[in-house]
């Protein structure tokens, strides 16, 4: 009896000492002076946990795929290069991280979505400190929870909207967390469609052809902190509830077509403390309801806000308004939006009791941009003379413009924001 | 004709006007420089005044000018002199002493500036011919006025509503046509109007040079694409030598029949 105890003991501890063997880490190391000379030799001989090391040098290689959780690790920035060939790295498993790589040339197809490095249907894959240089789609998500998207560099080649990808790209997604990324020269920098729960935090999108950040039947997310510039349209929020935005800048999206934000069909979301500043548009909005704007800075904009098509409930409190050609263009009679204590800079009221808002109510739509909103073409009477004269008028005694969009308690000074 | 030319010059550069005209630009454009720094910004405050100033001036200093030197003009036409120099010589006087106070009161601060070097060197060439342009035109208009009018009262009544009908009451009816026609393409129209108006055209050309055309939308698009073909540009030029040309033409012809 005791010896078949003593022998099931022996048993359990070598069984044990086995599976620990095995679950300790290997580091597989890949180079032109390492054990193994590809990547995709690594990769199929490593085991689940294990680390892959690639050294600095550049490896011509395409349709690497990772079906075990790994860990691979680029020093000194290896270079994968696809030679237009394809996609790179295709992450099909749970605990993957990705980190310090160079990924390169995937490659223009019509067909297929190719991207740098594509996560399908898997859990926390994180992926940092990348580089992504020509690749079609940057890093393309889909399926994916709890993703970690950090610190990488991807910069496209910019072609025409229909043959460029979008920078990082979530689709069904849920838990993302998408932060100090540097993205530019794609078609949209990051894309979410259908993406929950997630944020967006200190990211640069600059000088991307369609949108900066755009976001589609996105619920409960959250962006602040990020950098906008230079795109051909800002950032487009779409279809979307809940989403707050926070300390975010939207800079010089400048073009005959662009705006700093768009908002179509969005409910229930806050914006608050972004600076929007010399954009053609700086926020335009269709159909949106319950929306708080609150402590942003509009300068210098053409139009600082443009509402279109029943907005209702939106809230527009002590922002900012310096220098916009137009502060508020407004196209329904009724309106029950409402807008207290901003600051407007073309407000010439007077302040007689010292309190600090104004005691007359500044008017934000001027004759000229209600005007404008029926007939467009009246744009070529653009800083006329008339046109100066005529808005005078029509502040002094109004007539045609909304009798309700008022600010009742415009400030006096600039608020420091 | 040299001769007359100089003459009026000198004697309209000695008057107090073409100095506190120049004056006036100097500090003007000296001071936006100075308190914004931003070119682009004081060119577009620039074009409000020079839109607005310089047709103003010319068209009062023009009548007022001409009135002032009807005894000189009647000692000439004593003389074996051509009328057509004559009046050419006055004109060419007038437009010249006026577009050499606007040229230096606004490039002396530009220069200084050093925006001969910058970026933003076209869109001031662009204002300053505008303006020049201008000033031609509406001081050869304003003498058209006095050559027509014995009736000095009449003379300036006219000139004023002549100002007012280009600066304001031009772009009133252009509003209201657009506003009643709106169910209309109205490109084609609205680029027409803009063209028959000279300070309207020297307007858009201006701000379409500016980075503010973004705001101007499709609409904006129709003339940046107008003006940017050789026949747009060719036309919109074309009408402005006709504005400067046809007063011209006309105050030889009223010269030659008038009976003085």
């Amino acid at each position: 009896m005791r010896a078949i105890l003593q022998y099931f003991s022996l048993l359990a501890t070598t069984l044990l000492l086995a599976t620990t063997a095995a679950a300790q880490p290997q580091t597989l190391r890949v180079g032109p002076e390492e054990d193994y000379p590809s990547i995709a030799a690594a990769l199929s001989a490593a085991d689940s946990g294990d680390v892959v090391e690639i050294h600095a040098g550049t490896y011509y290689e395409h349709g690497l795929v990772v079906d075990k959780p790994l860990y691979i690790r680029g020093i000194g920035y290896p270079v994968l290069d696809a030679q237009e060939q394809g996609e790179i790295l295709t992450i099909i498993a749970h605990d993957v991280t990705v980190e310090g790589l160079q990924l390169q040339n995937v490659g223009v197809s019509y067909l297929k979505d190719h991207a740098g490095i594509r996560v399908r249907q898997r859990s926390r894959a994180v992926i940092r400190n990348n580089r992504l240089v020509n690749t079609f789609f940057g890093i393309y998500l889909e399926r994916v929870h709890e993703a970690v998207i950090e610190n990488n560099e991807l910069s496209g080649v910019l072609r025409d909207e229909a043959s460029s990808g979008n920078g990082i790209h979530a689709w069904h997604c849920e838990k993302l967390d998408i932060r100090d990324n540097w993205v530019t020269g794609h078609r949209d920098g990051i894309y979410f469609e259908f993406v929950d729960n997630s944020k967006i935090v200190g990211n640069e999108s600059v000088g991307n052809q369609r949108y900066g950040l755009h976001f589609m039947f996105s619920n409960h997310d959250e962006y602040h902190h990020n950098r906008f510039a230079d795109n051909g349209a800002g950032v487009a929020v779409m279809f979307s509830k809940f989403i707050n935005m926070w300390e975010n800048t939207f800079e010089h999206n400048w073009g005959r077509a662009a705006y700093g934000l768009l908002l179509k069909e969005i409910y229930d979301t806050r914006i608050e403390d972004n600076h929007f500043i010399q954009n053609t548009i700086g926020i335009n909005i269709e159909g949106s309801t319950r929306i708080v704007y609150q402590r942003n800075e509009f300068r210098r904009n053409g139009w600082a806000i443009k509402m279109a098509g029943g907005c209702l409930d939106n809230d527009i409190t002590a922002n900012n308004f310096r220098s916009n050609t137009l502060d508020l263009v407004v196209n329904s009679n009724v309106n029950n939006n409402t807008f207290t204590g901003n600051y407007w800079s073309e407000y010439n009221g007077y302040d007689l009791d010292r309190d600090g808002t104004g005691d007359v109510p500044y008017r934000p739509v001027k004759l000229f941009s209600y005007i404008l909103d029926q007939t467009p073409e009246a744009i070529v009477l653009l800083r006329s003379f008339f046109v100066s004269l005529m808005n005078f008028s029509e502040k002094v005694s109004p007539v045609f413009t909304p009798a309700d969009v008022l600010d009742h308690q415009p400030s006096m000074q600039p608020l420091s924001l | 004709m040299l001769k007359i030319l100089k003459y009026s010059t000198y004697d309209l550069l000695r008057s107090r006007w073409a100095y506190l005209y120049l004056a006036f630009f100097l500090l003007f454009s000296g001071g936006l420089l100075y308190l914004s720094g931003d070119v682009s910004k004081v060119v577009i405050s620039l074009m409000n005044v020079i839109l607005i100033l310089c047709p103003l001036i010319a068209t009062m200093f023009g009548v007022m000018y001409y009135y002032n030197s009807r005894e000189f003009t009647e000692l000439l036409l004593a003389q074996p002199i051509r009328r057509r120099t004559i009046f050419w010589g006055q004109y060419l006087g007038l437009a010249i002493s006026l577009s050499v106070s606007l040229v230096i009161g606004i490039g002396i601060p530009f220069v200084a500036y050093g925006i001969l070097h910058g970026p933003e060197t076209w869109n001031f060439f662009t204002l300053i011919s505008n303006g020049v342009l201008l000033t031609f035109i509406f001081s050869g208009l304003a003498f058209l006025i006095g050559l027509k009018n014995e009736n000095k009262i009449r003379g300036f009544g006219l000139a004023i509503v002549l100002w007012l009908f280009f600066a304001v009451v031009y772009d009133g009816l252009f509003l209201l046509s657009l506003i009643l026609f709106k169910e209309y393409p109205l490109e084609g129209f609205s680029l027409a109007a803009t063209v028959l108006n000279p300070i309207d055209l020297s307007r858009i050309m201006i701000l379409l040079k500016l980075d503010i055309s973004a705001l101007m939308g499709y609409t904006g698009a129709v003339f940046q694409k107008f003006l940017g073909t050789a026949l747009g540009m060719g036309l919109s030029l074309l009408t402005l030598a006709l504005w400067t040309g046809l007063p011209v033409w006309t105050i030889q012809r009223a010269a030659k029949q008038k009976d003085f």
